[in-house]
């Protein structure tokens, strides 16, 4: 077994995230099985592999380039704070955080 | 007004004073109104907007003004990708009520070029899947092939092109969801290099991964779509700088001489005979056509499907942290801040969505980096090697786009590795950020789709469209 109930307790907890107790077990069982599957990667020898961690690599002519940081205008304030579920423009609110 | 509308005949047609882009955008949302019930494929519609924008094609036209590219021509728009003031979902309960405050660059740029935005298309949810079957919305039907699943994730964009409810369709692709459903549906269906269409306004799932790509029913209109939307944007740092090259003029270039690479892994155990056949009649053709066929290696295509379901579930764990019941979505109410954020995330994702924010945020926890998260790179860099050292030898790589045609609604729901492995062929081209395009490749006993998919190297694109070309125009489809 690579992943334990305990292992999927803690997951979601980082993740934030409730899961039920019936979508506990199904997604161990799953989740156990892929990781299963993708041990398979042991079989190559990696040890001299540069991990990619760009797509766009040097023989690509690729333009990776920052920014200028420049203030530019942005109105759109208000129009972000209409999706929130519990706006106080221009605060989001949200429960209390801090007991004093 | 029945007919099956090509980009160059609605501009025609409005040019001539034919018919109004008011018209035909109503003729769009009268075929809609017949058949969306049954197919399931928009999940929003955007009359007032589409109205206005062919009003105002229909303007140029009253004052004698020369036509945009796209003018009148009627697109849908997968729903994760952002529509101003359009309710956009990813097919997600979590954001079910989300209305954007801005336009996708992708979006942005079919409208510049005159097209009319007609709705969104349904999709599984955050793009998560290969069947649309994952939609918080109900699955989609697929056109082709009824009572079949129209593949996934973009497979309400396939579905409405492959119905002629719209003349293309925008999609997105992390692991194959462009290209599989194209295939499912038998329409064209292309994904760029990474980095050539601009990811801004895309809600991300996998951020090294996600493309934005479009469906028609030729490959000269998806050429013509993929155009418009190519190039660099300053909001997306990673779009490229790489020239656009005249796709739709490289269509006629002669394919003969070209060579084309094979390799076995991409025909291995467990692939449809049906599908087996329909390409192998694919690659005669190409044959017939002139071109050279080479025996290449890609050895390590088998490791693709577990490099990616590290890779992707890890970015997607990132990504999906945002949706917290803060800024945007339903919430789900809690005694603290922490417990409302794990009971709106609960309620608000679905299974699909869940079960890879669990295995993406396992693979990058301390004490697993390594063996899973780091390893996956790794791999990633050698897969994208194999097709680096291939194209040293021919000018595009021929495969299946899927090792088995569009299967029934329902058939594969509950096995999660069953359906991950239904990506094999296309997500080594994801891996390595090289373009692909899938063709109708012929019917299995004239019913079930097959595709055919084409690689080529980075920012290759017009050598991709121009081998879709020729084999459309040779037949393809009815192999």
């Amino acid at each position: 077994m690579k992943i334990s109930r305990e292992d999927v307790l803690r997951v979601a907890d980082l993740a934030y995230l409730d899961l039920s107790e019936a979508e506990l077990e199904t997604y161990r069982a799953q989740i156990d099985e892929i990781l299963e599957y993708i041990g398979k990667l042991n079989e190559l020898d990696t040890s001299k592999v540069e991990p990619m961690a760009q797509v766009l690599s040097d023989d690509q002519t690729a333009d990776a380039t920052l920014r200028e940081d420049l203030v530019v205008p942005s109105a759109v304030a208000e129009d972000i704070l209409k999706q929130a579920p519990d706006a106080e423009p221009p605060y989001f609110r949200v429960p209390k955080v801090i007991e004093r | 007004m029945s007919e099956a509308w090509t980009i160059n005949s609605v501009r025609a047609a409005i040019a001539a004073k034919k018919a109004s882009a008011r018209e035909i955008a109503a003729e769009y949302y009268r075929r809609i109104a017949e058949q969306n019930g049954k197919l399931n494929a928009f999940l929003t519609l955007c009359e007032n907007r589409a109205y206005a924008q062919a009003d105002r094609i229909d303007a140029l036209i009253a004052a004698g003004k020369p036509l945009p590219p796209l003018a009148g021509v009627p697109i849908a728009i997968k729903d994760v990708i952002s529509t101003r003031e359009v309710r956009t979902t990813c097919g997600s309960k979590i954001l079910s009520n989300y209305i954007p405050p801005y336009d996708a660059t992708a979006v942005l740029r079919l409208e510049a070029a005159g097209a009319v935005i007609l709705g969104k298309t349904n999709c599984d949810e955050f793009a998560m899947g290969s069947s649309n079957e994952n939609s918080a919305y109900g699955p989609v039907e697929n056109p082709a092939a009824p009572g079949c699943v129209p593949g996934g994730s973009s497979g309400g964009s396939a579905a409405v092109v492959a119905a002629d409810l719209a003349v293309a369709a925008l999609g997105t692709d992390t692991g194959g969801s462009i290209r599989q459903p194209g295939g499912f549906c038998g329409i064209p269906a292309m994904m760029g290099s990474y980095g050539r269409v601009s990811r801004y306004g895309l809600v991300a799932f996998a951020s090294s991964l996600d493309r934005i790509g479009p469906f028609a029913r030729s490959v000269a209109d998806v050429a013509k779509v993929l155009q418009i939307i190519a190039g660099r944007d300053p909001q997306d740092s990673t779009s490229t700088t790489a020239p656009v090259e005249d796709y739709s003029a490289a269509l006629s270039n002669p394919v003969k001489g070209l060579r084309i690479g094979i390799a076995k892994q991409y025909f291995a155990e467990g692939m449809d005979e049906g599908v087996r056949k329909k390409i192998a009649a694919g690659i005669e053709l190409y044959k017939k056509l002139g071109c050279e066929i080479v025996d290449i290696a890609m050895p390590h295509t088998d490791y693709a499907i577990a490099t990616y379901y590290i890779i992707a579930t890890a970015e997607a764990s990132s990504n999906l942290a945002r949706y917290d019941g803060v800024r945007f979505g339903p919430r789900v109410e809690g005694d603290t801040l922490i417990a409302m954020y794990r009971k709106t995330r609960g309620a608000g994702f679905g299974s699909e969505v869940k079960r890879r924010i669990v295995l993406g945020t396992y693979v990058l926890s301390a004490g697993y980096y390594d063996a899973y998260y780091l390893k996956g790179q790794k791999v990633r860099a050698l897969i994208a090697n194999d097709f680096r050292k291939a194209f040293e030898k021919v000018d595009a790589i021929v495969t299946p786009t899927s090792p088995v045609p569009p299967f029934r609604l329902g058939e594969r729901a509950n096995d999660p590795l069953q359906m991950y492995l239904a990506d094999i062929y296309t997500v080594t081209g994801s891996l390595a950020g090289i373009p692909g395009i899938s063709v109708p490749c012929g019917r299995i006993d004239g019913k079930l789709p097959v595709g055919l998919q084409i690689f080529g190297p980075a920012f290759g694109e017009a050598r991709v469209l121009q081998l879709a070309h020729a084999f459309e125009q040779a037949g393809g489809a009815t192999l």
